[in-house]
């Protein structure tokens, strides 16, 4: 590979609003839950698109509802999305998604089902799907930078290989890359208690260290302390995080502040799902650590690659995003190797220092994003998982 | 490195290190790195330790502090001795 990596070129898509996207999906869209029959029976008829069903849309209000339609026009706006066939059980919320997603200048048509039912609807939505799809398979990939990438991360099944070698390689990949225009988001809001003072000092300015304090006070007043029951000692760490060596949260946010390297700094704190608006550079999004809310709620954020460490391996993915799995657990490549992309258990051996693990993991963002399958592609991994953030009426 | 190193310790200042082998065995004489810059010293480990779980590098006794990553992770609420397991049933968060 180059070894410079401000002039390294990847073939992608760019769109019209100029970002660029690695993947070229038709997606058939639900709003809310009882659209999902119709979405799944149009994705049926019409091959080459994709129905990405998910479990809520009705009778949400406030600030949950804000976040569900921008969970769903962020994932329609996403670079990996060609264009959009939307569907609603009525014709208003189905619009609010329609007009979110055409801001990006991509087809996007809605289609709702009340006075209709769901065979009209398939019908019509068919005909448009269709025209996607002839349209979207004639889109020629170009070349564009690597930097020009959106990529997120998040941690999950870690354990203390993971604050050892893949956490620290996707951070060596972020100091390398960051300064070069690449845009990056960690998160994670949980995860970063016991190192939240350090998360702190990490800030490239006194206005997103003051944002993610405030975020991070929020989340533990509003959850962890509401709803404890005895103290967090039974989920955070994690039962799995546990057998895997991890004694204590402290431990465990150290680790997984790994990711974002030695030097790199974020420029702001943003809301769950929310597009960055303060140009290049890494970022904070509040959002959970269940890892395919997270990887959904940095989807719908406008990232295209996600690198995912893990150590006693978690194997999820994502229906848009490519999912780039990173181990140093040699039991994990022993026994679960079909799910890890970059293996980087020399870290531990000491054959393979940092900084050569992180030129792999940039390598495998470059293979990614020209077209290779991740494993969690491969294995058919689309979690779609929309972050709710209290009852509905 | 020619010989691969058992358990790895991220800084000087850390008084646990933890284990990258599958089936360590009490009574090892582990080969220690500490990755902050790559020295090395030995440690006999006292018990079987599974990979991943951390090594007492020193006596600790109870209400010390655990220190990983040159930081505070927690407090011993148990001794320890130098080459014992160190988790939950010794070492638990100050937080709550």
């Amino acid at each position: 590979m180059t070894s410079d990596p401000s002039t390294r070129t990847i073939n992608a898509w760019r769109r019209e609003n100029g970002r660029v996207g690695v993947r070229n999906h038709v997606l058939i869209l639900p709003v809310d839950d009882i659209s999902n029959a119709a979405c799944e029976a149009v994705a049926n008829n019409v091959k080459g698109t994709m129905a990405i069903p998910h479990a809520y849309g009705r009778l949400q209000f406030g600030e949950d509802l804000e976040l569900h339609f921008r969970t769903i026009i962020g994932i329609g706006a996403n670079p990996n999305v060609a264009a959009v066939v939307v569907i609603g059980i009525e014709p208003e919320w189905t619009k609010v998604i329609v007009d979110g997603i055409a801001k990006t200048g991509k087809p996007v048509e809605g289609f709702s089902i009340e006075q209709k039912g769901d065979f009209e609807t398939i019908r019509q939505a068919g005909w448009t799907a269709k025209e996607y799809v002839h349209w979207a398979t004639e889109l020629q990939k170009e070349e564009c930078g690597l930097t020009e990438l959106w990529v997120s991360t998040k941690c999950g099944e870690s354990d203390t290989t993971t604050g050892l070698s893949s956490c620290p390689t996707v951070g060596n990949m972020y100091d390398k890359l960051l300064p070069h225009g690449l845009y990056g988001c960690f998160g994670e809001t949980s995860e970063i208690t016991g190192a939240e003072h350090i998360c702190e000092k990490r800030a490239a300015n006194p206005e997103a260290a003051e944002k993610f304090m405030k975020i991070w006070k929020a989340y533990s007043e509003d959850v962890i302390f509401a709803h404890q029951t005895d103290d967090l000692s039974d989920s955070q760490p994690t039962k799995g995080n546990i057998l895997g060596g991890l004694t204590t949260i402290e431990e465990k946010a150290l680790g997984n502040l790994e990711k974002i390297g030695r030097t790199s700094q974020y420029i702001d704190a943003i809301g769950p799902a929310e597009t960055p608006s303060k140009g290049p550079g890494l970022y904070f999004m509040d959002s959970s650590s269940a890892a395919a809310e997270c990887v959904t709620l940095m989807a719908a954020g406008g990232y295209v690659v996600h690198t995912f460490p893990t150590g006693q391996g978690n194997v999820v993915g994502n229906p848009i995003v490519p999912v780039i799995k990173i181990s140093g657990n040699p039991r994990t490549l022993r026994t679960m190797s079909e799910h890890i992309d970059v293996d980087v258990t020399g870290v531990l051996t000491r054959e393979m220092t940092i900084d050569q693990a992180g030129n792999a993991l940039i390598e495998m963002i470059a293979r990614t994003a020209n077209g290779r399958f991740t494993a969690a592609e491969a294995l058919g991994h689309r979690e779609f998982s929309m972050t709710k953030l209290y009852r509905s009426a | 490195m020619a010989e691969i190193p058992q358990l790895l310790v991220h800084d000087h200042d850390d008084n646990v290190g933890v284990v990258v082998i599958e089936d360590l065995k009490a009574g090892t004489d582990m080969l220690v790195c500490v990755t902050h810059d790559n020295s090395t010293f030995r440690l006999t480990s006292n018990m079987d330790v599974p990979i991943g779980h951390k090594v007492a590098l020193k006596d600790l006794k109870t209400g010390d502090t655990a220190m990983k990553y040159g930081e505070d992770i927690g407090k011993i609420i148990a001794d320890i001795k130098k080459g014992d397991h160190v988790h939950t049933h010794n070492c638990k968060t100050k937080r709550w």
